[in-house]
């Protein structure tokens, strides 16, 4: 629209001037070169995927592609005989650990969100939004100090008794719902607010309740924003590093006792890179595998939110 | 008939319209449980930190060097450093490459081609890709491969800055949006051209927009560990780094993910007090966001 209307804007002028002037040839320079620098966005994606499939060909050459996908015990840093390259506990447990996330972000992110769009003065959006987006600023190595040494001694062991590991999927879960719960508060909020007013006054002029509004017509008609936005708060969760490293511990489990430790396929890289492992040796081509699976499950998350968001903008205007 | 019905009727209109009532009150109310536990979560956090960190705080702290041995004696210099570095640097490359991505995408760029839409799409996508993923990219093509440069600063910040273009390109394209036509069309009207138009009346306008995305791109920055571990980042760096290509370098999430897992308490507590250095950083800089928001929001 923008840029249409400017380019209409600027339209006649060249027709004014004639021929290539030193100022028109001025203006393409700059245009090009602005273009340039657009494309290393382009350059970057282009980037990930070479790093990523170069090396993970290159680990599939000497690990079989079944043994990988489907094998169920993974251990690629063991010593001889025991070394195993299934990344079955590593895809698990990454899923496993991001439920967890979502069930404690789910209903309190929305919740949240309901409260902002529907019943929040203005004055109270003012002090509630700045603390969300301050929780939301909140580096993800802090939570992950928060897991360790407050969540699981005082919160799980302490107050309510459970006898979970150090290193425990229960703990690394919930800091992950403290990470995505302003993800999901503040993208519901504008799925919600996003509403027209018509659809809650002529719910209203029907007779119907505020919580009957709320939930029967506004909800339902920000459906699929609020969908776009758990994807996304499930996608930023299934690839979050430091909250698993910190506080889930370093065994690829297959299981699903929270009290035991787990680990994430990002978590598995982080520690796989800091280790002294040579270069090109197969362990240290698993980070480029993992890798590869880890972006291929957020690329398909975060199609699907685009699909959803579009659906979503579609239907009010 | 009729007359019998009417008390029953209204006792059942009655009954519904008390429930409804409860429901009205007991609704919000769990809503706002929601919001009161994101709000008491975030303050047991700063607490907690704060009580296990400001013991450690001193001068020693922030001029000492880190130490494996000696909890007592050691301190984030290196890390600081680091950090100021890594920020420094990556502010120098997302300025012009955000900024120039943003007026290409919102001024010149034409929807119709199918090229200019890829590169929406892109940037989209890019903003949803795990941060460890561009440690990878770093490590496969800045560290190693076609650049080189070793595990140095420049190779860090460059990570850094990829990762977090898409925050300057996305804040800073509605920065410029938010610039009415009318300003561009008087412009060109007095025989401006286009880039004229840009750099004398969008540009200024749309400044602290684009400069709110940096400071947000900035303190985005500035807390990521997971590409760092990659490009591999040092745990216990002795000297700081004399400049940004040649010499090991580590940063604050670098030095606090070394001491938290460190099993014995002393070294935790100061993992506490490096947090509490990283978040005074932060709020310096959203600090100077909120400012430039406030001082120089123009309203056309």
């Amino acid at each position: 629209m923008e840029a249409s209307s400017t380019a209409a804007a600027g339209g006649p002028r060249p027709n004014l001037s004639r021929g290539r002037t030193p100022r028109s040839v001025g203006e393409s320079i700059i245009k090009a070169l602005l273009f340039v620098a657009a494309l290393i966005s382009i350059a970057t994606t282009v980037g990930i995927v070479v790093s990523l499939l170069a090396e993970t060909i290159e680990f599939f050459s000497q690990v079989g592609i079944l043994e990988y996908l489907l094998g169920t015990k993974w251990t690629p840093l063991a010593g001889g005989d025991q070394k195993s390259f299934g990344v079955l506990p590593l895809i698990s447990g990454t899923l496993y650990l991001t439920a967890l996330g979502l069930i404690v972000a789910v209903p309190l992110g929305l919740g949240s969100a309901i409260y902002l769009a529907e019943y929040a003065s203005p004055r109270a959006r003012r002090i509630i939004k700045p603390v969300l987006e301050l929780l939301a600023g909140i580096p993800t190595i802090v939570l992950g100090y928060f897991a360790l040494t407050f969540i699981t001694p005082v919160v799980l062991q302490g107050i309510f008794g459970i006898e979970v590991l150090i290193f425990n999927a229960l703990s690394a879960g919930l800091a992950l719902g403290v990470l995505i719960l302003p993800v999901v508060a503040t993208l519901a909020d504008d799925a919600l607010r996003s509403v027209p007013s018509s659809l809650r006054e002529g719910a209203f002029g029907l007779g119907a309740s505020k919580p009957q509004v709320v939930l029967r017509v506004v909800f339902p008609a920000a459906l699929s924003g609020i969908v776009a936005a758990l994807v996304l708060a499930a996608s930023r969760a299934i690839g979050e590093t430091v909250i698993v490293l910190v506080a889930g511990g370093a065994s690829a489990n297959l299981g699903i006792d929270p009290r035991e430790s787990f680990q994430n396929m990002a978590a598995f890289i982080a520690q796989t890179a800091r280790g002294d492992i040579a270069a090109q040796s197969v362990e240290f081509l698993t980070i480029f595998a993992v890798g590869t699976t880890l972006f291929v499950m957020t690329l398909i998350l975060n199609a699907i939110s685009i699909r959803f968001v579009r659906r979503f903008q579609q239907v009010y205007e | 008939m009729s007359v019998a019905e009417a008390p029953a009727a209204r006792a059942v209109v009655r009954g519904s319209s008390s429930g409804a009532r409860l429901r009205e009150i007991l609704f919000p109310a769990a809503l706002l449980l929601c919001i009161g536990f994101a709000m008491l979560t975030l303050v047991v956090l700063l607490v907690d930190v704060a009580v296990d960190g400001i013991p450690v705080l001193s001068g020693e702290f922030i001029t000492g060097f880190p130490s494996q041995i000696f909890p007592e004696r050691s301190g984030i210099q290196s890390a600081l450093v680091g950090t100021l570095l890594l920020m420094a640097v990556c502010a120098v490359f997302i300025v012009p490459v955000g900024t120039a991505t943003a007026i290409y995408l919102e001024e010149y760029a034409d929807n119709n081609r199918w090229w200019n839409r890829l590169i929406e799409v892109n940037i989209q996508n890019l903003a949803a890709v795990p941060s460890i993923v561009y440690g990878i990219l770093g490590l496969a093509f800045l560290v190693r491969g076609p650049l080189e440069l070793g595990r140095v600063v420049l190779a860090g910040a460059l990570t850094l800055g990829l990762l977090v273009l898409p925050v300057v390109i996305i804040v800073g394209r509605e920065a410029i949006r938010a610039v009415p036509s009318s300003i561009r069309e008087g412009s060109m009207a007095l025989g401006a051209t286009q880039w004229q138009t840009i750099w004398k009346q969008v540009l200024p306008g749309a400044l602290p927009g684009i400069a709110t995305g940096v400071i947000l791109a900035l303190s985005r920055a500035i807390g990521e560990t997971a590409p760092l571990i990659v490009v591999g980042a040092a745990s216990f760096a002795r000297f700081n780094p004399n400049d940004l290509t040649s010499d090991p370098f580590s940063a604050l999430p670098i030095q606090i993910l070394a001491w938290v897992q460190d099993p014995q308490d002393e070294f935790r507590a100061l993992a506490a007090g490096a947090i509490l250095v990283l978040l005074f950083l932060l709020l310096l800089m959203n600090a100077g966001a909120i400012y430039l928001r406030n001082r120089f929001e123009q309203k056309w």
